[in-house]
Protein backbone atom coordinates (compact mmCIF):
# COMPACT_ATOMS: atom_id res chain seq x y z
CA UNK A 1 0.00 0.00 0.00
CA UNK A 2 0.99 3.33 -0.29
CA UNK A 3 1.55 4.63 2.75
CA UNK A 4 3.92 2.02 3.24
CA UNK A 5 5.80 3.05 0.16
CA UNK A 6 5.77 6.76 0.45
CA UNK A 7 6.97 7.22 3.75
CA UNK A 8 9.21 10.28 5.79
CA UNK A 9 12.57 8.88 4.97
CA UNK A 10 11.78 8.43 1.20
CA UNK A 11 9.85 11.96 0.63
CA UNK A 12 12.89 13.38 2.52
CA UNK A 13 15.46 11.85 0.33
CA UNK A 14 13.02 12.59 -3.15
CA UNK A 15 13.25 16.16 -1.70
CA UNK A 16 16.67 16.61 -0.20
CA UNK A 17 18.87 14.39 -1.83
CA UNK A 18 22.01 13.56 -0.70
CA UNK A 19 24.90 13.45 -2.74
CA UNK A 20 23.60 14.68 -5.80
CA UNK A 21 25.28 16.73 -8.50
CA UNK A 22 28.83 16.03 -10.39
CA UNK A 23 32.40 15.27 -9.28
CA UNK A 24 34.80 17.61 -10.67
CA UNK A 25 37.28 14.83 -11.11
CA UNK A 26 35.40 10.54 -11.66
CA UNK A 27 36.85 7.50 -12.57
CA UNK A 28 33.42 6.87 -13.86
CA UNK A 29 30.30 8.27 -15.15
CA UNK A 30 27.87 6.09 -16.23
CA UNK A 31 24.17 7.42 -17.13
CA UNK A 32 20.95 5.05 -18.06
CA UNK A 33 16.96 5.21 -17.85
CA UNK A 34 13.94 3.25 -17.45
CA UNK A 35 12.10 3.63 -20.94
CA UNK A 36 8.83 2.30 -18.93
CA UNK A 37 8.92 5.72 -16.45
CA UNK A 38 11.54 7.85 -18.00
CA UNK A 39 13.73 7.75 -14.45
CA UNK A 40 16.90 8.76 -15.35
CA UNK A 41 20.30 8.57 -13.64
CA UNK A 42 23.68 9.14 -13.81
CA UNK A 43 26.08 8.29 -11.28
CA UNK A 44 29.71 9.60 -11.02
CA UNK A 45 32.21 7.80 -8.98
CA UNK A 46 35.82 8.82 -7.41
CA UNK A 47 37.80 5.36 -6.86
CA UNK A 48 41.06 5.58 -4.41
CA UNK A 49 42.66 2.52 -4.70
CA UNK A 50 39.80 0.09 -3.25
CA UNK A 51 37.80 2.23 -1.88
CA UNK A 52 35.10 4.52 -3.35
CA UNK A 53 36.32 7.61 -2.41
CA UNK A 54 33.48 9.57 -3.46
CA UNK A 55 30.10 9.40 -5.25
CA UNK A 56 27.43 11.63 -6.46
CA UNK A 57 24.26 11.15 -8.89
CA UNK A 58 22.01 13.30 -11.33
CA UNK A 59 18.83 12.23 -12.28
CA UNK A 60 14.77 12.69 -12.50
CA UNK A 61 11.65 10.89 -11.55
CA UNK A 62 9.50 9.03 -9.19
CA UNK A 63 10.09 9.05 -5.54
CA UNK A 64 11.03 5.94 -5.73
CA UNK A 65 14.06 5.82 -8.27
CA UNK A 66 15.33 9.45 -6.34
CA UNK A 67 15.09 8.35 -2.87
CA UNK A 68 16.73 4.93 -3.90
CA UNK A 69 19.28 6.89 -5.75
CA UNK A 70 20.23 9.27 -2.61
CA UNK A 71 20.01 6.30 0.32
CA UNK A 72 22.38 3.82 -2.04
CA UNK A 73 25.49 6.57 -2.31
CA UNK A 74 24.90 7.13 1.65
CA UNK A 75 25.35 3.24 1.79
CA UNK A 76 28.42 3.07 -0.12
CA UNK A 77 30.44 6.13 0.24
CA UNK A 78 34.00 5.12 1.03
CA UNK A 79 33.39 1.55 1.14
CA UNK A 80 35.44 -1.30 -0.56
CA UNK A 81 34.93 -1.99 -4.23
CA UNK A 82 34.51 -5.54 -3.58
CA UNK A 83 31.32 -5.53 -1.16
CA UNK A 84 29.97 -2.52 -3.16
CA UNK A 85 30.44 -5.22 -6.63
CA UNK A 86 28.65 -7.76 -4.91
CA UNK A 87 25.29 -5.36 -3.85
CA UNK A 88 22.28 -7.74 -4.45
CA UNK A 89 18.95 -6.38 -5.51
CA UNK A 90 17.81 -7.37 -1.90
CA UNK A 91 20.50 -4.96 -0.06
CA UNK A 92 19.30 -2.79 -2.48
CA UNK A 93 15.26 -2.81 -1.31
CA UNK A 94 16.10 -3.51 2.47
CA UNK A 95 18.28 -0.77 2.29
CA UNK A 96 15.48 1.45 0.96
CA UNK A 97 12.50 0.09 3.19
CA UNK A 98 10.90 -1.29 0.01
CA UNK A 99 10.59 -4.84 0.31
CA UNK A 100 6.94 -5.75 -1.33
CA UNK A 101 7.08 -3.14 -4.53
CA UNK A 102 5.58 -4.65 -7.71
CA UNK A 103 7.05 -5.85 -10.59
CA UNK A 104 6.50 -2.20 -12.57
CA UNK A 105 8.35 0.15 -9.60
CA UNK A 106 10.67 -2.38 -8.17
CA UNK A 107 12.64 -1.16 -11.75
CA UNK A 108 12.39 2.16 -10.36
CA UNK A 109 13.80 1.60 -7.08
CA UNK A 110 16.83 -0.84 -9.04
CA UNK A 111 17.64 1.76 -11.25
CA UNK A 112 20.13 3.41 -9.34
CA UNK A 113 22.03 -0.08 -8.83
CA UNK A 114 21.62 -1.10 -12.63
CA UNK A 115 23.85 2.51 -12.82
CA UNK A 116 26.19 1.75 -10.06
CA UNK A 117 26.77 -2.04 -11.87
CA UNK A 118 27.26 -0.60 -15.25
CA UNK A 119 29.56 2.12 -13.89
CA UNK A 120 31.37 -0.21 -12.57
CA UNK A 121 31.35 -2.43 -15.77
CA UNK A 122 33.24 0.57 -16.95
CA UNK A 123 35.58 0.67 -14.27
CA UNK A 124 36.17 -2.92 -14.14
CA UNK A 125 36.75 -3.45 -18.04
CA UNK A 126 40.32 -3.25 -18.29
CA UNK A 127 41.64 -3.77 -14.73
CA UNK A 128 39.72 -6.79 -13.88
CA UNK A 129 37.63 -8.29 -16.63
CA UNK A 130 36.65 -11.28 -15.07
CA UNK A 131 34.50 -8.97 -12.66
CA UNK A 132 33.35 -6.89 -15.44
CA UNK A 133 31.43 -9.63 -17.07
CA UNK A 134 29.71 -10.64 -13.46
CA UNK A 135 29.17 -7.58 -13.05
CA UNK A 136 27.54 -7.02 -16.72
CA UNK A 137 25.25 -9.80 -16.42
CA UNK A 138 24.39 -9.03 -12.73
CA UNK A 139 22.88 -5.71 -14.11
CA UNK A 140 20.79 -7.22 -17.21
CA UNK A 141 17.08 -7.60 -15.92
CA UNK A 142 17.67 -5.50 -13.67
CA UNK B 1 -31.03 11.64 -13.19
CA UNK B 2 -30.57 10.52 -16.30
CA UNK B 3 -31.00 13.38 -18.90
CA UNK B 4 -33.23 13.08 -21.50
CA UNK B 5 -31.42 11.31 -24.36
CA UNK B 6 -28.32 10.79 -22.41
CA UNK B 7 -26.39 7.51 -22.10
CA UNK B 8 -27.64 5.07 -20.04
CA UNK B 9 -24.37 4.25 -18.52
CA UNK B 10 -25.77 1.96 -15.87
CA UNK B 11 -26.71 -0.39 -18.71
CA UNK B 12 -23.88 0.17 -20.95
CA UNK B 13 -21.63 -0.95 -18.33
CA UNK B 14 -23.44 -4.33 -17.87
CA UNK B 15 -22.08 -4.93 -21.12
CA UNK B 16 -18.53 -4.67 -19.90
CA UNK B 17 -17.48 -8.07 -17.79
CA UNK B 18 -14.11 -6.52 -16.91
CA UNK B 19 -16.21 -3.67 -15.08
CA UNK B 20 -17.04 -6.08 -12.46
CA UNK B 21 -13.33 -6.57 -11.43
CA UNK B 22 -11.66 -5.28 -8.31
CA UNK B 23 -8.10 -3.59 -7.94
CA UNK B 24 -5.97 -3.70 -4.83
CA UNK B 25 -7.90 -6.29 -3.07
CA UNK B 26 -11.46 -4.97 -3.12
CA UNK B 27 -11.73 -1.69 -4.85
CA UNK B 28 -13.78 -1.44 -7.67
CA UNK B 29 -12.10 -0.74 -10.98
CA UNK B 30 -12.31 2.63 -11.90
CA UNK B 31 -10.75 2.73 -15.45
CA UNK B 32 -9.21 6.48 -16.65
CA UNK B 33 -7.11 4.79 -19.21
CA UNK B 34 -9.34 4.81 -22.05
CA UNK B 35 -6.75 6.93 -24.62
CA UNK B 36 -4.37 3.97 -24.31
CA UNK B 37 -7.35 1.50 -25.22
CA UNK B 38 -10.56 1.06 -24.38
CA UNK B 39 -12.28 -1.89 -22.56
CA UNK B 40 -14.13 -4.34 -25.00
CA UNK B 41 -17.79 -5.41 -24.50
CA UNK B 42 -18.78 -8.88 -24.51
CA UNK B 43 -20.50 -8.56 -28.39
CA UNK B 44 -16.84 -7.95 -29.29
CA UNK B 45 -15.34 -10.66 -26.83
CA UNK B 46 -18.37 -12.66 -28.06
CA UNK B 47 -17.54 -11.91 -31.72
CA UNK B 48 -14.24 -13.59 -31.73
CA UNK B 49 -14.62 -16.08 -29.61
CA UNK B 50 -17.88 -17.00 -32.68
CA UNK B 51 -15.51 -17.40 -35.33
CA UNK B 52 -12.84 -19.43 -34.00
CA UNK B 53 -15.07 -22.02 -32.48
CA UNK B 54 -17.44 -22.17 -35.67
CA UNK B 55 -15.66 -20.44 -38.80
CA UNK B 56 -12.00 -20.34 -37.92
CA UNK B 57 -10.54 -20.21 -41.86
CA UNK B 58 -8.15 -18.12 -44.01
CA UNK B 59 -9.59 -15.80 -45.82
CA UNK B 60 -9.93 -14.77 -50.11
CA UNK B 61 -8.96 -18.26 -51.36
CA UNK B 62 -10.48 -21.25 -50.46
CA UNK B 63 -13.44 -22.71 -51.52
CA UNK B 64 -15.01 -24.21 -48.67
CA UNK B 65 -18.05 -23.38 -46.67
CA UNK B 66 -15.42 -21.85 -43.80
CA UNK B 67 -13.66 -19.58 -46.03
CA UNK B 68 -16.70 -18.29 -47.31
CA UNK B 69 -18.49 -17.47 -43.92
CA UNK B 70 -14.80 -15.66 -43.03
CA UNK B 71 -14.63 -13.63 -45.68
CA UNK B 72 -17.82 -12.41 -45.66
CA UNK B 73 -17.67 -11.13 -42.21
CA UNK B 74 -14.47 -9.78 -42.42
CA UNK B 75 -15.54 -7.67 -45.65
CA UNK B 76 -18.72 -7.03 -43.92
CA UNK B 77 -16.30 -4.88 -41.11
CA UNK B 78 -14.63 -3.46 -44.32
CA UNK B 79 -18.15 -1.71 -45.08
CA UNK B 80 -19.00 -0.97 -41.53
CA UNK B 81 -15.65 0.85 -41.15
CA UNK B 82 -16.25 2.54 -44.74
CA UNK B 83 -19.94 3.86 -43.66
CA UNK B 84 -18.61 4.81 -40.10
CA UNK B 85 -16.17 7.34 -41.72
CA UNK B 86 -18.33 7.85 -44.44
CA UNK B 87 -15.36 7.04 -46.92
CA UNK B 88 -16.68 6.78 -50.53
CA UNK B 89 -15.60 3.46 -51.11
CA UNK B 90 -15.32 0.55 -49.08
CA UNK B 91 -12.36 0.06 -51.31
CA UNK B 92 -10.54 3.41 -49.66
CA UNK B 93 -10.33 1.36 -46.48
CA UNK B 94 -7.09 -0.99 -45.52
CA UNK B 95 -6.69 -3.49 -42.50
CA UNK B 96 -3.18 -3.02 -40.69
CA UNK B 97 -1.96 -3.64 -37.04
CA UNK B 98 -2.85 -0.38 -35.78
CA UNK B 99 -2.78 3.22 -36.54
CA UNK B 100 1.18 3.21 -35.82
CA UNK B 101 1.26 0.84 -39.05
CA UNK B 102 -1.42 2.53 -40.58
CA UNK B 103 0.66 6.07 -40.51
CA UNK B 104 3.62 3.94 -41.76
CA UNK B 105 2.62 2.56 -44.45
CA UNK B 106 2.09 6.17 -46.20
CA UNK B 107 5.11 6.92 -44.95
CA UNK B 108 6.76 3.95 -46.78
CA UNK B 109 4.62 3.40 -49.97
CA UNK B 110 3.10 7.10 -50.81
CA UNK B 111 6.05 8.32 -48.89
CA UNK B 112 9.25 6.90 -50.76
CA UNK B 113 7.72 7.30 -54.14
CA UNK B 114 6.71 10.95 -53.67
CA UNK B 115 9.43 12.52 -51.36
CA UNK B 116 12.54 13.95 -52.40
CA UNK B 117 15.63 15.75 -51.30
CA UNK B 118 15.11 18.76 -49.92
CA UNK B 119 10.97 18.62 -49.81
CA UNK B 120 9.21 19.48 -46.46
CA UNK B 121 6.82 17.47 -44.76
CA UNK B 122 4.93 19.29 -42.20
CA UNK B 123 3.91 17.95 -38.60
CA UNK B 124 2.97 19.37 -35.38
CA UNK B 125 4.08 19.45 -31.18
CA UNK B 126 1.54 17.40 -30.19
CA UNK B 127 1.78 14.49 -32.23
CA UNK B 128 2.08 10.73 -30.80
CA UNK B 129 5.23 9.32 -31.76
CA UNK B 130 3.44 7.19 -34.25
CA UNK B 131 3.65 10.29 -36.58
CA UNK B 132 6.48 11.53 -35.67
CA UNK B 133 9.53 8.90 -36.31
CA UNK B 134 7.61 7.37 -39.76
CA UNK B 135 8.74 10.96 -41.12
CA UNK B 136 12.03 10.85 -39.28
CA UNK B 137 12.83 8.06 -40.85
CA UNK B 138 11.37 9.06 -44.17
CA UNK B 139 12.95 12.25 -44.00
CA UNK B 140 16.22 11.40 -43.10
CA UNK B 141 16.12 8.26 -46.19
CA UNK B 142 15.20 11.24 -48.63
CA UNK B 143 17.47 14.09 -47.07
CA UNK B 144 13.99 15.76 -47.19
CA UNK B 145 13.08 18.33 -43.67
CA UNK B 146 10.75 17.97 -41.20
CA UNK B 147 9.26 20.93 -39.51
CA UNK B 148 6.96 21.61 -36.79
CA UNK B 149 3.95 23.71 -35.88
CA UNK B 150 4.32 24.82 -32.53
CA UNK B 151 1.70 25.19 -29.85
CA UNK B 152 0.69 28.26 -27.73
CA UNK B 153 0.63 27.26 -23.75
CA UNK B 154 -2.48 26.57 -23.73
CA UNK B 155 -2.10 23.84 -25.60
CA UNK B 156 -3.66 25.61 -29.17
CA UNK B 157 -2.12 24.94 -32.39
CA UNK B 158 -0.16 27.72 -33.95
CA UNK B 159 -2.22 28.25 -36.89
CA UNK B 160 0.11 31.10 -38.19
CA UNK B 161 2.28 29.06 -38.66
CA UNK B 162 0.93 26.63 -40.93
CA UNK B 163 0.73 29.61 -43.36
CA UNK B 164 4.31 30.36 -42.79
CA UNK B 165 5.23 26.94 -44.44
CA UNK B 166 2.96 26.79 -46.94
CA UNK B 167 3.42 30.35 -48.71
CA UNK B 168 7.31 29.64 -48.57
CA UNK B 169 8.94 28.82 -51.44
CA UNK B 170 10.09 25.66 -50.20
CA UNK B 171 7.74 22.78 -51.41
CA UNK B 172 5.81 21.09 -48.67
CA UNK B 173 5.01 17.79 -49.59
CA UNK B 174 2.62 16.18 -47.00
CA UNK B 175 1.28 17.95 -43.85
CA UNK B 176 0.20 15.01 -41.17
CA UNK B 177 -1.58 16.15 -38.01
CA UNK B 178 -3.76 14.54 -35.31
CA UNK B 179 -7.22 15.21 -34.85
CA UNK B 180 -7.07 14.60 -30.81
CA UNK B 181 -3.75 15.43 -28.83
CA UNK B 182 -3.59 12.46 -26.82
CA UNK B 183 -1.99 14.26 -24.09
CA UNK B 184 -3.60 17.43 -23.91
CA UNK B 185 -7.09 16.36 -25.34
CA UNK B 186 -6.98 19.32 -27.97
CA UNK B 187 -9.16 19.13 -30.87
CA UNK B 188 -7.39 20.57 -33.52
CA UNK B 189 -9.18 22.61 -36.72
CA UNK B 190 -7.97 19.93 -39.22
CA UNK B 191 -10.83 21.80 -41.28
CA UNK B 192 -8.89 24.56 -41.77
CA UNK B 193 -5.62 22.91 -42.27
CA UNK B 194 -7.03 20.49 -44.96
CA UNK B 195 -8.35 23.69 -46.98
CA UNK B 196 -5.32 25.69 -46.13
CA UNK B 197 -3.42 22.76 -47.79
CA UNK B 198 -5.58 21.82 -50.42
CA UNK B 199 -5.04 25.05 -51.69
CA UNK B 200 -1.63 24.52 -52.34
CA UNK B 201 -2.02 21.38 -53.88
CA UNK B 202 -0.75 19.59 -50.52
CA UNK B 203 -1.90 15.88 -49.48
CA UNK B 204 -2.95 15.62 -45.41
CA UNK B 205 -2.62 12.66 -43.49
CA UNK B 206 -4.97 12.58 -39.87
CA UNK B 207 -4.07 10.89 -37.13
CA UNK B 208 -7.75 9.75 -36.01
CA UNK B 209 -6.30 7.65 -33.39
CA UNK B 210 -8.09 9.67 -30.30
CA UNK B 211 -10.45 11.47 -32.57
CA UNK B 212 -12.50 8.92 -34.36
CA UNK B 213 -13.18 6.68 -31.34
CA UNK B 214 -14.91 9.68 -29.28
CA UNK B 215 -16.74 12.04 -31.85
CA UNK B 216 -18.84 11.76 -35.10
CA UNK B 217 -16.00 11.73 -38.06
CA UNK B 218 -16.95 12.45 -42.05
CA UNK B 219 -13.43 11.76 -44.01
CA UNK B 220 -15.53 13.04 -46.84
CA UNK B 221 -16.72 16.11 -45.34
CA UNK B 222 -13.47 16.57 -43.69
CA UNK B 223 -12.01 15.91 -47.09
CA UNK B 224 -8.19 14.39 -45.96
CA UNK B 225 -6.25 12.13 -48.09
CA UNK B 226 -5.03 10.15 -45.39
CA UNK B 227 -6.60 8.94 -42.22
CA UNK B 228 -5.69 6.42 -39.47
CA UNK B 229 -7.26 4.99 -36.38
CA UNK B 230 -7.09 1.77 -34.46
CA UNK B 231 -9.92 -0.54 -33.35
CA UNK B 232 -8.43 -0.62 -29.79
CA UNK B 233 -9.26 2.34 -28.69
CA UNK B 234 -12.98 2.08 -30.08
CA UNK B 235 -14.31 -0.96 -27.88
CA UNK B 236 -12.72 -3.50 -30.57
CA UNK B 237 -9.68 -5.82 -30.06
CA UNK B 238 -6.26 -4.91 -30.07
CA UNK B 239 -4.21 -5.76 -33.34
CA UNK B 240 -6.59 -4.07 -35.77
CA UNK B 241 -5.76 -0.86 -37.37
CA UNK B 242 -6.91 1.22 -40.34
CA UNK B 243 -5.93 3.70 -42.70
CA UNK B 244 -8.02 5.39 -45.30
CA UNK B 245 -7.04 6.91 -48.42
CA UNK B 246 -8.51 8.51 -51.27
CA UNK B 247 -9.31 6.37 -53.80
CA UNK B 248 -7.35 8.31 -56.69
CA UNK B 249 -4.43 8.80 -54.33
CA UNK B 250 -4.67 4.60 -53.41
CA UNK B 251 -4.28 3.79 -57.41
CA UNK B 252 -1.25 5.76 -57.46
CA UNK B 253 0.50 4.22 -54.46
CA UNK B 254 3.53 1.51 -54.66
CA UNK B 255 2.94 -1.41 -52.29
CA UNK B 256 3.25 -1.46 -48.67
CA UNK B 257 4.68 -5.09 -47.73
CA UNK B 258 5.01 -7.88 -50.57
CA UNK B 259 3.90 -11.31 -50.56
CA UNK B 260 0.31 -13.67 -50.86
CA UNK B 261 -2.69 -11.91 -50.83
CA UNK B 262 -1.64 -8.40 -52.16
CA UNK B 263 -0.98 -10.47 -55.86
CA UNK B 264 -3.06 -11.11 -58.33
CA UNK B 265 0.14 -13.10 -60.52
CA UNK B 266 3.45 -14.08 -59.35
CA UNK B 267 6.35 -14.70 -61.89
CA UNK B 268 9.62 -15.14 -61.33
CA UNK B 269 10.65 -11.61 -61.78
CA UNK B 270 7.30 -9.93 -61.84
CA UNK B 271 4.42 -9.58 -60.21
CA UNK B 272 1.02 -8.19 -61.18
CA UNK B 273 -0.79 -6.71 -57.98
CA UNK B 274 -3.73 -7.18 -56.58
CA UNK B 275 -6.78 -4.75 -56.65
CA UNK B 276 -7.36 -2.33 -54.07
CA UNK B 277 -7.42 -2.49 -51.18
CA UNK B 278 -6.18 -5.86 -51.25
CA UNK B 279 -2.86 -4.91 -53.11
CA UNK B 280 -1.81 -2.87 -49.33
CA UNK B 281 -2.78 -6.01 -47.27
CA UNK B 282 0.10 -8.51 -47.65
CA UNK B 283 0.16 -11.91 -45.34
CA UNK B 284 -2.85 -13.43 -43.35
CA UNK B 285 -4.51 -11.06 -41.56
CA UNK B 286 -6.01 -10.14 -38.14
CA UNK B 287 -9.01 -12.15 -39.21
CA UNK B 288 -10.80 -13.03 -35.72
CA UNK B 289 -9.89 -9.86 -34.49
CA UNK B 290 -11.10 -7.44 -37.74
CA UNK B 291 -14.20 -9.66 -37.14
CA UNK B 292 -14.53 -8.62 -33.44
CA UNK B 293 -14.06 -4.76 -34.66
CA UNK B 294 -17.48 -4.72 -36.59
CA UNK B 295 -19.07 -6.01 -33.38
CA UNK B 296 -17.78 -2.61 -31.83
CA UNK B 297 -18.85 -0.57 -34.35
CA UNK B 298 -22.13 -1.72 -34.26
CA UNK B 299 -22.16 -1.12 -30.63
CA UNK B 300 -21.00 2.39 -31.26
CA UNK B 301 -23.36 3.38 -33.76
CA UNK B 302 -26.66 1.89 -31.30
CA UNK B 303 -24.73 4.71 -28.92
CA UNK B 304 -24.41 7.24 -31.58
CA UNK B 305 -21.09 8.99 -31.59
CA UNK B 306 -23.22 12.36 -31.03
CA UNK B 307 -24.31 10.78 -27.77
CA UNK B 308 -20.96 8.98 -27.15
CA UNK B 309 -19.18 12.76 -27.63
CA UNK B 310 -22.11 14.84 -25.16
CA UNK B 311 -21.20 11.80 -22.56
CA UNK B 312 -17.29 12.80 -22.68
CA UNK B 313 -18.00 16.53 -23.10
CA UNK B 314 -20.11 16.73 -19.92
CA UNK B 315 -17.87 14.49 -17.50
CA UNK B 316 -15.14 16.37 -18.88
CA UNK B 317 -15.88 19.50 -17.51
CA UNK B 318 -17.32 17.89 -14.27
CA UNK B 319 -13.70 16.73 -13.83
CA UNK B 320 -12.18 19.25 -15.10
CA UNK B 321 -14.18 21.31 -12.41
CA UNK B 322 -13.46 19.44 -9.44
CA UNK B 323 -9.72 18.62 -10.43
CA UNK B 324 -8.89 22.54 -10.44
CA UNK B 325 -10.06 23.13 -7.33
CA UNK B 326 -7.42 20.44 -5.88
CA UNK B 327 -4.92 22.39 -4.21
CA UNK B 328 -1.44 21.98 -6.24
CA UNK B 329 -2.81 20.45 -9.53
CA UNK B 330 -1.88 21.76 -13.06
CA UNK B 331 -3.86 20.81 -15.64
CA UNK B 332 -2.51 20.80 -19.46
CA UNK B 333 -4.65 21.64 -22.25
CA UNK B 334 -7.61 23.54 -23.64
CA UNK B 335 -9.72 24.66 -20.25
CA UNK B 336 -12.64 24.65 -22.58
CA UNK B 337 -14.68 21.44 -23.11
CA UNK B 338 -15.93 22.47 -26.44
CA UNK B 339 -12.09 22.39 -27.70
CA UNK B 340 -11.25 19.37 -26.18
CA UNK B 341 -11.98 15.68 -26.12
CA UNK B 342 -12.29 13.51 -22.80
CA UNK B 343 -8.72 13.73 -21.75
CA UNK B 344 -7.27 15.43 -18.81
CA UNK B 345 -3.01 15.65 -18.35
CA UNK B 346 -2.35 17.42 -15.16
CA UNK B 347 0.36 16.86 -12.33
CA UNK B 348 -0.05 18.05 -8.74
CA UNK B 349 3.06 19.41 -6.78
CA UNK B 350 6.04 17.75 -7.00
CA UNK B 351 4.37 13.73 -7.27
CA UNK B 352 5.90 12.05 -9.68
CA UNK B 353 2.99 10.71 -12.37
CA UNK B 354 4.58 7.07 -11.32
CA UNK B 355 4.12 7.68 -7.61
CA UNK B 356 0.95 9.14 -8.19
CA UNK B 357 -0.20 6.48 -10.76
CA UNK B 358 0.87 4.11 -7.90
CA UNK B 359 -1.14 5.37 -4.93
CA UNK B 360 -4.28 5.99 -7.43
CA UNK B 361 -4.30 2.07 -7.98
CA UNK B 362 -4.57 1.59 -4.44
CA UNK B 363 -8.07 2.96 -4.77
CA UNK B 364 -9.00 0.91 -7.81
CA UNK B 365 -8.14 3.87 -10.18
CA UNK B 366 -5.85 2.86 -13.46
CA UNK B 367 -4.86 6.37 -14.73
CA UNK B 368 -1.77 6.73 -17.38
CA UNK B 369 1.47 8.35 -16.15
CA UNK B 370 4.30 8.86 -18.01
CA UNK B 371 5.23 10.76 -21.44
CA UNK B 372 2.04 9.65 -23.54
CA UNK B 373 4.92 8.54 -26.22
CA UNK B 374 4.47 12.23 -26.73
CA UNK B 375 8.40 13.55 -25.76
CA UNK B 376 8.18 16.33 -28.21
CA UNK B 377 5.23 17.80 -26.41
CA UNK B 378 6.56 17.35 -22.99
CA UNK B 379 9.39 19.22 -23.86
CA UNK B 380 7.60 21.89 -24.81
CA UNK B 381 5.19 21.76 -21.83
CA UNK B 382 8.87 21.39 -19.72
CA UNK B 383 7.86 18.50 -17.55
CA UNK B 384 9.08 14.89 -17.59
CA UNK B 385 6.10 13.19 -17.37
CA UNK B 386 2.73 13.78 -16.60
CA UNK B 387 -0.46 11.85 -15.40
CA UNK B 388 -3.77 11.36 -17.80
CA UNK B 389 -7.16 10.83 -17.08
CA UNK B 390 -8.99 9.50 -20.09
CA UNK B 391 -13.15 8.60 -20.26
CA UNK B 392 -15.04 6.75 -22.37
CA UNK B 393 -18.77 5.70 -22.34
CA UNK B 394 -18.80 3.73 -19.53
CA UNK B 395 -17.78 6.22 -16.93
CA UNK B 396 -19.21 7.46 -14.50
CA UNK B 397 -19.15 11.41 -11.92
CA UNK B 398 -19.31 8.90 -9.26
CA UNK B 399 -15.90 7.92 -10.77
CA UNK B 400 -14.38 10.95 -10.94
CA UNK B 401 -15.83 11.41 -7.09
CA UNK B 402 -12.95 8.42 -6.54
CA UNK B 403 -10.43 9.38 -8.42
CA UNK B 404 -10.36 13.06 -7.28
CA UNK B 405 -10.60 11.88 -3.58
CA UNK B 406 -7.07 9.66 -4.57
CA UNK B 407 -5.87 12.70 -5.85
CA UNK B 408 -6.82 14.35 -2.35
CA UNK B 409 -5.10 11.18 -0.37
CA UNK B 410 -1.95 11.68 -2.59
CA UNK B 411 -1.82 14.95 -1.71
CA UNK B 412 -2.30 14.27 1.84
CA UNK B 413 0.44 11.77 1.69
CA UNK B 414 2.97 13.94 -0.10
CA UNK B 415 2.30 16.84 2.22
CA UNK B 416 1.41 19.22 -0.29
Amino acid sequence: MSDDIYREIILDHYRNPRNKGKLVESDVSIHDSNPLCGDEIDIHLKVDGNNIKDIKFEGRGCAISQASASMLTEMIMGKPLTSVKDLTKEDILENIGLLNLGPARIKCALLSLKVLKLGMVKYYADRDPDSAKKLQSDSTGM
Amino acid sequence: MMQKGALNVQKIREDFPILKRKLSGDKPLVYLDNAATTQKPLAVINAIHDYYMNYNSNIHRAVHQLAEEATLEFEKTREKVAKFINAKKTEEIIFTRNATEAINLVAYSWGRANVKKDDRIVITEIEHHSNIVPWQILTSEKRAKLEYVGTDDNGYLKLQEYTNYLESSKKVKLVSVSHMSNVLGTIVPVNDIIKMSHEKGIPVVIDGAQSVPHMHVDVQKMDCDFMAFSAHKMLGPTGVGILYVKEEILEKMPPFIGGGDMIKEVHKYETRYNDLPYKFEGGTPNIADVIGFAAAIDYLNDIGMDKVRDHEVELTGYALDKITGVKGVTVYGPHNTKDRGGVISFNIGDIHPHDLATIMNDHGVAIRSGHHCAQVLMERLDVAATSRASFYIYNTKEEVDVFINALEEARRLFKI
